[in-house]
């Protein structure tokens, strides 16, 4: 239990220390980002993978409402905690190409939503979670209000108000199954336990659903997304999109799909069009994308799509996929953005047409980023093909003719990916690449971390699969058996 | 003492509702119709003690004494609600050399 | 040694020099990558060579390796196995033999090149996936290999990327691709719903107990040949592979002619017995097949750039396997994939021998005369073209008449266009080598003096290639001339057979008119090209409407442009522009900007004025009491 507090608040008081710490918060931010990675690979490292919830810390809080700190890891938390404690050293390297001003602030903040994304994804008690779900959005606003690029102050106002908003209803629907829970707690377990009918979990379903949708996003809700990745500071663009969206579609998983099968059961089809309607929707978008960095965003909406949709065909092929979708996902869509950090960094433009012949000039860069766009349009071989495959196989047994939807894009994604890749990095050099630096530094460690990440994941995923494979059995089991005995 | 006491309890239960109904509307009347800002207070005053006698004589109808310390409390409120209310209207009077209502609308959007 | 001992280190050598040159291309001298790079695809040669002797001198038939397991999701297992039976441990010796050969006809083609190092490692990064594809013992570990190779073929045709239109020549043919893969990935899904495993060993002796005329096999088929046609160009998916020309020939050769474009072929010879029990998708790749050969070897008539023609002939000869495919000649199509191996590869090569002598013209109407400076090419490349067009005793006569009997007996339409085609294929043929050949040299910016013929490294591997192209036809001679069908019974135990039951003198006379008709197209053409010393007209210049359509292939590339990437693009930029900016956005934004407006109204009440809040108050007060009198 002591670790896994370590674990929460490890990063919170790397925060502290930073924040007070000056020019060296660079530093200090990176040796505690450092050290969670170690701790979290060390409680993987213990983890035994079954279904239960391990190293469980359960401490009374606020008892006259029922409220407690209740946190524990399972195989699904497990993951998501692996990814964030790799992408957030990941993400803190990148920035030291960077000189951000007030340099305390955006390394404490960017270590303090750490804390709020950890205890999203470890926490028992509906309560904690919601508090970690805001918690992770204060410091996510301000880094991208404060260090963000063009028209930031709207744009990050509407991000804010827009998940605020949806995260309103589900506090709604947290609040509801509190009182419907006759123990008066927001124990996970006593939610899980609960007998609702189906217009009740229907209710239940739409307050999470919402919520969690504008968060991944789910087509319609998506638009405050491309204006914020485009906006926000590149560390900004990947916490956002690396990590944070992982909260909607973890949410998913251990709120919304256990507690109200019954909600998911009725509106699943509906969910399940609009994932893959998204799936082609932003990926036919991205065809025509003037601007690298929208490009990646909406390709993350399609790609996102797609793990929405295996969530929601509701088996073990669909879950494990999405599983492992989430860390390649974050670890690809890490990657893109880095690239495009460097480019930018170098030319000051993401515009794609301005852009040309890189690869001559940078071969190394070249190499790392074909190797990333490689495992973002999931080739054999490469993470993202793992979870894909499963994916597609999960959304196939939903439906034949939802897999060859959402199968388009395995073509749409290769069409603008090499698109981008040959427009910007192919052709003849012009005046603006000519004098292009090959990456060199944290931007060489970072960029070769993230490909041998996306190697060894693709060629041996096991480790991941197993990790996950009892929790999500668990959990369906638990779905399949609220379904079959309850109403 | 005994005698009054006795005799206050003679007093019929109806004619201290009416009164302070009475009193009550002379206060929401007052409240409504005049425009100077210590009238209007006045008649706010006048409206609590209504609601005031109306506990008290409850409080003693049902033999329940809470309601007469309920009335203290009402007095203590309205004691420092007086006292922060006229020295508003004091520094209103002094900024603008007026009290009445309708000038003092800059409060407003 | 047994075989389970030996079969992962054919893989893993290509590997091992993909990394080795990978690494260390800017340090290692050329010399050293070129020994490496060929070294270890010859050695995985040798591994092969020994692997096919103890396979056959071994009664078991079929060895699975297991190596690790890979993916596995609820009933899902995936292991990374290979699977050594006859028709694997022939693609090894291909894949291998013909590799090499390759490998070190690049040491000297390209020699020049400042990108030597990446392009050997590149080359062996493809050996390497190609043997993937044909050691998978399921479906998904052939689809690594599937995708790899398509992968490989996408870095070597954008290899000299900084053309713009080779990288986007890359680009179309990895998207092309991609399209026949969702086909393929969709087929696999549907396989392992319906046979609950993705493993060959566990689907195929399932599907070999079932009865033809399953919903689901027709199915299942036609996604897996959906996948066939974007790996080897069918219509309507073969328009990547002429632009794929781009690419440094060698690779044409290895990828574009000899094995990658192949690997629809295996895929479905290997699921012979799924493909057996769905008619209706035989039918369908009977006709996809002939009538890409048909169109393919009609554009090629009028094609100047010399790889160009050779593009096309092998999208024709690629619609040949199909046609036997669909006509249940899958012993005959594999034949064909073998014998084309050998003589297109070699065709290629020697092209590619012509183009490095002539300084990288490609254009026909630039060359001419070159059979006295280019002797061993002429020679090889007439061996070549001989086996393509199909007059005995060569290679490709056997095979491509093994075919067409087979077609015969199915339809004799099928068979009617095949033998057109054949006629076109050998007019083609020779047009090409009398205009590179043979007349007076008609290159402009390059002097004739300075033509020689190229390096040993560069002739070697086409004198055993003809070598092959010439004999290569023995391994499957038919009853019909007293063979013993050698091939047909040694992939017996893995591929469907179906006998022919033609009489020996149908056979003949089918022979004979194919053969006729290929003897006439060679006179046609020399009588054309030699005797009239024709020029193919300018690219401007007027052509007959027949002609034109040929010249143009057909405006597929534009019809497709047409079809598909403009009104994607339009669909995006509507989508964009319209639905997400202006619609959904529009809706959230109006959401905030609605609020905005309705505070604007409602704050007026705002109005500062005591006597009118006190009033509201009141009257609040009286309306609740009202309210709780009435209904309460």
């Amino acid at each position: 239990m002591e670790q896994l507090l370590l674990l929460i608040f490890l990063p919170l008081a790397g925060a502290v220390i930073s924040a007070f710490a000056g020019k060296s918060a660079k530093l200090i931010s990176t040796v505690f980002a450092v050290a969670s990675l170690v701790l979290a690979l060390f409680l993987a490292i213990n983890f035994i993978p079954d279904a239960s919830t391990q190293f469980q810390v359960n401490l009374p809080w606020i008892q006259d409402l029922g409220i407690s700190f209740h946190a524990g890891i399972d195989g699904i938390s497990m993951l998501t905690v692996l990814l964030t404690n790799i992408l957030v050293p990941i993400i803190i390297l990148s920035s030291y190409n960077h000189d951000y001003k007030n340099p305390a602030a955006f390394y404490a903040l960017i270590l303090f939503m750490q804390t709020g994304l950890l205890l999203v994804f470890t926490a028992m008690d509906a309560f904690l979670f919601y508090i970690g779900w805001e918690a992770a959005l204060i410091p996510i606003y301000f880094i991208c209000a404060v260090w963000g690029g063009k028209d930031r102050i709207r744009i990050n106002m509407k991000f804010f108000i827009y998940t605020i908003a949806g995260s309103l209803f589900m506090l709604m629907g947290i609040i509801y199954l509190y009182l419907q829970n006759p123990a008066h707690n927001f124990n996970i377990e006593a939610f899980y336990a609960l007998n609702l009918d189906s217009v009740q979990q229907g209710w239940v379903f739409w307050a999470f659903f919402i919520a969690f949708a504008i968060k991944m996003p789910i087509f319609p809700f998506h638009t405050w997304q491309p204006d914020t990745y485009t906006a926000a500071p590149t560390q900004g663009t990947m916490l956002l999109s690396g990590i944070m969206l992982k909260m909607g579609i973890y949410g998913v998983i251990r709120w919304l799909l256990p507690i109200v099968p019954h909600g998911v059961q009725d509106w699943s089809c509906l969910a399940m069009v609009l994932s893959i309607i998204g799936v082609v929707y932003a990926s036919l978008i991205a065809f025509t994308q003037k601007d690298a960095k929208r490009l990646v965003a909406y390709s993350s909406i399609a790609h996102v799509g797609l793990i929405a949709a295996g969530i929601f065909a509701l088996n073990q092929q669909g879950l494990q996929g999405a599983m492992i979708q989430m860390l390649s996902h974050g670890i690809n869509v890490v990657g893109l953005f880095f690239v495009l950090d460097i480019i930018f960094s170098r030319v000051k433009t993401n515009k794609i047409e301005e852009l040309g012949g890189i690869a001559k000039v940078a071969p190394q860069l070249a190499i790392t980023f074909l190797i990333i766009v490689l495992g973002t349009v999931a080739l054999p071989g490469t993470n993202g093909f793992i979870g894909e495959f499963l994916l597609l196989l999960g959304v196939y047994q939903y439906g034949i003719w939802a897999a060859a939807i959402a199968g388009l894009t395995i073509i749409f994604g290769a069409v603008y990916m090499l698109r981008t890749y040959q427009n910007v990095m192919l052709g003849k050099t012009n005046e603006l690449t000519i004098t292009f630096t090959d990456i060199k530094g944290t931007e060489k460690l970072v960029l070769y971390t993230i490909c041998a990440l996306i190697i060894v994941l693709g060629v041996y995923p096991k480790p991941l699969l197993h990790l996950t494979e009892a929790s999500v059995q668990h959990l369906l089991e638990q779905v399949n058996h609220k379904l079959t005995t309850v109403n | 003492m005994e005698n009054l006491t006795t005799q206050l309890q003679g007093v019929p239960l109806n004619h201290y509702i009416w009164l302070s109904a009475i009193i009550f509307t002379i206060g929401v009347i007052g409240v409504l119709t005049r425009r100077n800002a210590i009238v209007i207070f006045m008649s706010v005053e006048l409206m609590l003690n209504a609601v005031n006698l109306l506990l008290t004589a409850f409080s003693v109808h049902s033999n329940d004494p809470s309601g007469q310390v309920f009335v203290f409390f009402i007095m203590a409120l309205a004691a420092a609600e007086v006292a922060v209310g006229l020295s508003i209207i004091v520094m209103v009077y002094r900024n603008t050399k007026s009290i009445d209502i309708n000038v003092l609308n800059r409060l407003k959007w | 040694m047994t075989i389970e001992q030996l079969i992962w280190l054919v893989p893993l050598l290509p590997f091992l020099g993909f990394v080795i040159n990978g690494l260390g291309r800017k340090s290692l001298s050329k010399g050293l990558v070129g020994v490496i790079g060929s070294g270890v695809i010859l050695a995985s040669f040798i591994i092969s060579v020994v692997i096919f002797f103890s396979l056959q001198g071994d009664t078991q038939k079929s060895h699975e390796v297991f190596l690790f397991d890979w993916i596995s999701a609820g009933t899902l297992h995936i292991p990374l196995s290979f699977l050594v039976d006859p028709l694997s441990s022939i693609m090894l010796l291909i894949i291998t033999g013909i590799g090499f050969l390759i490998h070190l006809y690049s040491t000297g083609y390209m020699h020049d090149d400042e990108g030597f190092g990446k392009f050997f490692s590149y080359l062996n990064l493809f050996v390497f996936f190609m043997l993937l594809l044909v050691l998978g013992s399921n479906y998904i570990v052939m689809f690594i290999g599937w995708e790899g190779v398509g992968l490989c073929s996408y870095l070597l045709i954008g290899f000299w990327y900084t053309n713009t239109a080779y990288a986007s020549a890359a680009k179309k043919a990895f998207v092309m691709n991609r399209i026949g893969d969702l086909g393929f990935l969709l087929g696999v899904f549907l396989l392992f719903n319906f046979f609950g495993s993705v493993e060959f060993a566990k689907i195929f002796p399932q599907a070999a107990k079932m009865l033809p005329g399953n919903d689901t096999m027709v199915l299942i088929t036609i996604l897996l040949f959906i996948g066939a046609c974007g790996k080897s160009a069918q219509l309507p998916l073969f328009t990547w592979l002429p632009d794929a020309m781009a690419g440094p020939t060698p690779v044409s050769a290895l990828i574009h002619a000899a094995t990658m474009v192949t690997a629809g072929i295996y895929m479905i010879a290997r699921s012979s017995v799924l493909f057996d029990l769905a008619p209706l998708t035989q039918h369908i790749i009977a006709v996809v097949g002939i009538a890409t050969a048909l169109i393919a070897a009609i554009i090629a008539l009028t094609q100047t750039d010399i790889k160009k023609v050779l593009a096309y002939s092998t999208v024709s000869q690629l619609g040949y396997m199909f046609l036997g495919l669909g006509v249940g000649a899958y012993t005959g199509s594999f034949f064909h994939v073998l014998t084309h191996a050998f003589f297109k590869a070699l065709l290629f090569l020697g092209a590619g021998s012509v183009i490095h002598a002539m300084h990288h013209e490609q254009d026909m109407r630039h060359m001419g005369g070159l059979k006295g400076k280019l002797k061993t090419t002429f020679a090889t490349m007439m061996i070549g073209t001989i086996a393509i067009a199909g007059l005995p005793p060569f290679s490709g006569f056997f095979s491509k008449d093994e075919i067409l009997a087979h077609a015969y007996q199915a339809s004799p339409i099928l068979w009617g266009i095949g033998v057109l085609t054949a006629f076109l294929t050998a007019f083609y043929m020779f047009r090409m080598m009398f205009l590179t050949f043979s007349g007076k040299y008609r290159g402009t910016h390059h002097p004739e003096i300075h033509i020689h013929e190229s390096p040993g490294s560069m002739t070697l591997p086409l004198i055993i290639l003809a070598a092959l192209a010439a004999i290569g036809g023995a391994i499957n001679i038919p009853h019909v001339f007293g063979g013993n069908e050698w091939l047909a019974h040694w992939l017996s135990p893995v591929v469907a057979q179906h006998e022919l039951e033609l009489s020996h003198s149908t056979e003949f006379t089918l022979m004979g008119i194919s053969v006729l008709a290929a003897v006439a197209a060679t006179i046609y053409a020399y009588g054309k090209y030699v005797k009239g010393a024709h020029v193919p007209v300018a690219d401007e210049a007027p052509r007959s409407a027949l002609a034109k359509l040929s010249y143009n292939k057909f405006y597929l590339d534009e019809i497709y442009d047409f079809l598909f990437t403009k009104p994607l693009n339009a669909l995006s930029k509507f989508f964009y522009k319209v639905l997400d900016t202006k619609f959904i956005d529009g809706i959230v934004n109006g959401l905030g900007w609605s609020t905005n407006e309705a505070s604007k109204g409602i704050r007026l009440l705002q109005s500062g004025n005591v006597g009118f809040y006190i009033f509201m108050m009141v009257f609040g007060i009286i309306a609740l009491l009202l309210y709780t009198f009435l209904y309460i």
